[in-house]
């Protein structure tokens, strides 16, 4: 009988050479005459052991780690598939600590099945949260989702019950469920992860998030950096047509719902949700006023729900198992599970789900055993672009939204990127701003101008020129741009600059007083 | 050739006319056909969706992905973002530039390669990321970026 191996088909684990493995796999056994079935998985988010190869055993899936073409000879020789010894080999994969300490509810899936296949995802416990939620209201709907407790992931961290309860509530003709997938943060992945090693539960999600309002279309807007996850997407989203998941009647239930995936175009700001819209309808995405919410007046005038990959990926496993069993996750406000991403200048990068509360040390001791160079860590920049860097003296703050805030920053998508004693603050400052005027939409001035300004005011700062003066300078352009700015990209990119400035003085010829 | 371009266009705008929010998903067709948006099929383009020639020029330019002019056989992206700056991409990228030739938004005079920067490639644990054309490659030091493309 044919020995199931799985490689992972992960945009990292290819950029890591999967695909070269799998090939390499593929012709060694069939030179040797071992009958082999090849899956190709989505990764678990072990990034730091991709490629990561498995072998299915009667003891268990057993875990090959950092497989490098040249490796997969000698595996063979040590026994591969079969037991066998070999400096790759890691053990049955459920006992790899880095994943096993985790508490996986969303991420429950990633890396173990095959990601186009509907069969494996129902096998895994898929779609039972849509069977559950075509026997209920919508209102119960709402409600099981406002009784969890889940907040948007996206980084605004709004109620999703909320959201949706308003959109249910505004009558109209035609209601849209769209799934930002716009994913620009540096130093996050999630989305991408789960829409390639588990796309079904995007799938899922979304078509609860339809029935729960009343909306029969639903888009997903991908940026166009992620091709492998559009491949995805579009195959699974052809099957779930196919087997009655989606289109007309799903399920028999009298119910329709439909996807489309559309392709951002490289802008940051499409990631802001009224951005996003005007994206979708085919125009410059330029951020709206607010009033009116989207919820109210959204995709081409009607009420829509907007919401993150991972927020409608929680959804699934609401209704699955229920509000109460999500709710039990978590600490204070801050319910379920966040998903941290491990990145930069680390030595154990990847996805690590844990429910909230655990500290950004705790996160870094546990998982990203130090930097990946050696060199002592010096700051870390939590929730994107627009969040703070934070020096070791913070790094005991819980990792819940409200926490975040307290110490001058913000969760956002659950971002970390790590950097060593090496980094330059003021050019990490500099940067914030020349990123903020690259990926400014332009409305407002404070964004668009003062961001360039804040570069130069940067240059002259870091070159000594009337540091003092054009310090000051720089704080009331920081003052200008919170109080007039549409949205947060011109409102928080003094986040990062000032907690630059304030955390690392010294790098801005600050004298330290303290 | 001119002939077969046209027919494209027709048929392009022909497939995107009647999709609500179509302009992007046309305007990515025509790029992905073509390789970039001839500013002569913009005319074409406005008509068949119902738009000014301003409102389609003003979508073009608000959006890094497209390009009026033809690129390079294959397209380099770089992230410029930060968890590739903690891994040295502000290294890589000098190193890029020298070896290339040639700045983001530029060909190298061969035709061979156009260079443009990118803010995240979300394989962040495994930095710094190159895409070129639609592979992304992780960890990507300067010897390996020589390895990577023929100059
Ligand atoms: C500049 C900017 C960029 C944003 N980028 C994203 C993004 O890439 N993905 C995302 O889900 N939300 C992003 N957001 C937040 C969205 O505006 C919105 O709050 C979110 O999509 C709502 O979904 P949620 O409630 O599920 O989080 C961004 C916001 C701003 C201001
Ligand atoms: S703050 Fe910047 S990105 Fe936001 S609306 Fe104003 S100009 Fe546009």
């Amino acid at each position: 009988m044919a020995v199931t191996v799985y490689v992972p088909s992960d945009t990292t684990a290819c950029a890591l050479g999967a695909d070269e493995v799998a090939v390499e796999i593929t012709a060694q056994a069939r030179v040797r005459g071992i009958d082999i079935e090849l899956v190709r998985n989505g990764s678990r988010g072990a990034f730091w052991l991709e490629p990561l190869v498995e072998v299915e055993t009667h003891e268990g899936r057993q875990a090959f780690g950092s497989v490098t073409p040249d490796d997969v000879a000698g595996m063979f020789d040590a026994g591969f598939p079969g037991s066998c010894r070999h400096s790759t080999a890691l053990g049955p994969v459920d006992e790899v600590t880095w994943l096993s300490r985790q508490e996986r509810l969303t991420f429950e899936r990633a890396g173990v099945i095959d990601p186009l296949s509907l069969d494996d995802y129902r096998a895994q416990g898929g779609y039972r949260g849509l069977e559950r939620a075509l026997t209920m209201s919508g209102q119960d709907i709402v409600d099981e989702i406002k009784q969890s407790g889940l907040r948007g992931r996206g980084g605004a961290a709004f109620p999703t019950g909320i959201k949706w309860q308003t959109v249910l509530d505004t009558p109209a003709d035609e209601k849209f469920i769209c799934c930002n997938a716009d994913e620009g943060d540096s130093g996050t992945f999630a989305d991408r992860l789960l829409m390639e090693a588990d796309p079904f539960q995007l799938i899922e999600g979304m078509t609860i998030a339809g029935l729960a309002v009343g909306a029969g279309q639903g888009y997903i807007y991908l940026r166009s950096e992620y091709p492998r996850a559009l491949r995805v997407l579009e195959s699974t989203l052809a099957t779930a047509r196919e087997e009655g998941f989606l289109g007309r009647d799903i399920r028999g239930s009298g119910q329709s719902f439909d996807i489309e995936v559309r392709l951002g175009a490289g802008a940051y700001i499409c990631g802001e949700e009224t951005s996003m819209l005007e994206s979708l309808e085919g125009k410059r995405g330029l951020v709206r006023f607010k009033p009116p919410l989207p919820a109210i007046e959204g995709l081409f005038g009607q009420p829509t729900v907007v919401n993150n990959v991972l927020t409608l990926g929680a959804v699934s496993t609401i209704l699955a198992r229920g509000a109460k069993y999500y709710e039990d996750f978590g600490t204070g406000r801050s319910r379920g599970t966040l998903t941290v991403q491990l990145a930069g200048n680390v030595r154990r990068g990847g996805l690590v789900e844990l429910p909230f509360g655990a500290s950004l040390r705790e996160v870094l001791e546990d998982f990203g055993g130090g930097t990946a160079n050696g060199r002592p860590p010096r700051a870390i920049m939590v929730g994107g672009p627009l969040g703070a860097y934070l020096p070791a003296s913070l790094w005991d703050t819980p990792l819940d939204y409200e926490a975040m805030a307290e110490a001058g920053g913000m969760l956002g998508h659950g971002g970390v990127v790590v950097f060593d004693d090496t980094v330059d603050m003021a050019d990490q400052a500099r940067f914030a701003m020349e990123f903020c005027a690259v990926e400014s939409c332009g409305k407002c001035t404070p964004c668009r101008v003062g961001s360039v300004r804040g570069m130069e005011l940067i240059d002259k700062i870091k070159d000594n020129e009337a540091r003092q003066s054009n310090l000051g300078l720089l704080d009331e352009l920081c003052e200008t741009m919170i109080d007039g700015s549409l949205c947060a990209m011109g409102g928080l990119t003094p986040i990062p600059v000032r907690s630059a400035i304030e955390h690392f003085p010294e790098d801005f010829g600050i004298a330290d007083e303290r | 050739m001119a002939v077969d371009r046209e027919a494209l266009i027709r048929d392009l705008v022909r497939q995107f006319a009647d999709v609500p929010g179509g302009l992007l998903p046309l305007l990515h067709a025509v790029q992905e056909a073509l390789g970039y948006v001839p500013p002569e099929v913009i005319p074409e383009l406005a008509d068949g969706m119902g738009l000014s020639r301003a409102e389609v020029h003003g979508v073009i330019g608000f959006y890094h992905d497209f390009h009026v002019s033809p690129g390079g056989e294959t397209t380099i992206h770089l992230c410029r973002a930060e968890a590739c700056q903690a891994m040295g991409s502000r290294a890589l990228e000098a190193h890029v530039k020298a070896r290339l030739g040639i700045d983001y938004g530029e060909t190298t005079a061969d035709g061979k390669y156009r260079l443009e920067p990118v803010y995240c490639l979300g394989n962040c644990s495994c930095a710094p990321s190159v895409r070129i054309d639609d592979d992304v490659h992780a960890g990507v030091s300067p010897d390996t970026f020589d390895r990577l493309v023929e100059v």
